[in-house]
């Protein structure tokens, strides 16, 4: 059934790719750049701070859809018993962590000038700390335990655990009166922030989730390899 | 014009910080993965020079091994 999401038939595609999302990536992130500094205008109540929002949002956006994935793909990985959508998700974990580091820290320092404060113990916040350690705790497994079998009952235990933060993460703004703004885009309604503002963070947020594929696809290929160095030594 | 770029109406600091903050995260680990990757393939080609004739034959005769060997790009 999924004879297409076989390694040998995969690392054929993902070890020629890399150097083309890599190009990809520097063009769509030199515009995004441009863009969000140069030519996005200023906000009238946050003035140039608000520049800010063009690696902070899509930062935030892209941890919790990598998280999504990777919980999904465990999930999927242990009814079907697919060892490779284990190896998907191991890959797509450190960029996924990154992009929640980067979140974090590029809220704290927007939170300063808009705030008054580098960190407040408020909901959004809070989850998407914790959705740090999770994503943390998930990586730590990956190098601690050496049975397959057991890393895999326990990344799946992690990441299920782990999904039921990210949508209190996304409603955090709704369901509690919290110091963070509500979200400013809706996909299934009008979007408050104008196209001025909205094109930028596209371009950014594309810039971001290909450098996200490029990482996904040189650890792909690293964790294809280190399997193979394995069966060479047995060989 | 350069100083208006800079100074951000005093908020340069951090605007200036959390895109710097973004774009050392993405080059360490890029370079981190990169690394990774080019140890592993370093390992592979060794171990792989160290098989003789028939085992050599044998492991060409696999997908990736073939893939590996053949792709010489180190990204």
């Amino acid at each position: 059934m999924f004879k297409f999401l076989e390694p040998n038939r995969i690392f054929s595609i993902t070890s020629r790719a890399p150097k083309y999302v890599l190009v990809l990536f520097v063009i769509v992130l030199t515009i995004g750049l441009i863009e969000s500094l140069i030519l996005s205008p200023e906000d009238y109540k946050q003035s140039h701070s608000v520049r800010i929002m063009y690696v902070h949002v899509p930062a935030a956006w892209i941890t919790l859809g990598i998280f999504s994935t990777i919980t999904l793909l465990s999930i999927f990985g242990y009814i079907f018993k697919l060892r490779n959508f284990f190896l998907i998700s191991k890959s797509f974990a450190p960029s996924g962590f990154i992009f929640n580091l980067i979140a974090l820290v590029t809220g704290s320092i927007w939170g300063k000038p808009t705030w008054g404060t580098w960190w407040a113990w408020d909901a959004r916040i809070t989850s998407m700390l914790i959705l740090a350690l999770f994503y943390l705790i998930y990586l730590l497994a990956w190098r601690i335990y050496e049975n397959k079998d057991q890393v895999y009952k326990i990344t799946s235990i992690i990441t299920i655990l782990g999904i039921i933060n990210v949508p209190i993460t996304k409603y955090s703004v709704d369901w509690w009166n919290t110091l963070h703004q509500p979200a400013s885009i809706n996909i299934l309604s009008k979007s408050s922030i104008h196209s001025s503002m909205l094109f930028p963070l596209i371009i950014m947020t594309a810039a971001f989730a290909l450098f996200s594929l490029l990482i996904f696809l040189m650890k792909y290929n690293t964790e294809l390899i280190k399997i193979k160095n394995k069966g060479l030594d047995r060989l | 014009m350069i100083n208006e770029l800079l100074l951000m109406n005093g908020y340069g600091l951090y605007v200036w910080s959390s895109f710097i903050f973004t774009l050392i995260s993405f080059t360490s680990l890029y370079l981190i993965i990169k690394i990774q990757y080019i140890k592993e393939k370093n390992k592979f080609i060794a171990k792989f020079g160290t098989l003789n004739s028939e085992r050599a034959t044998f492991a060409k005769s696999q997908g990736t091994i073939k893939e590996i060997l053949s792709n010489t790009s180190n990204i």
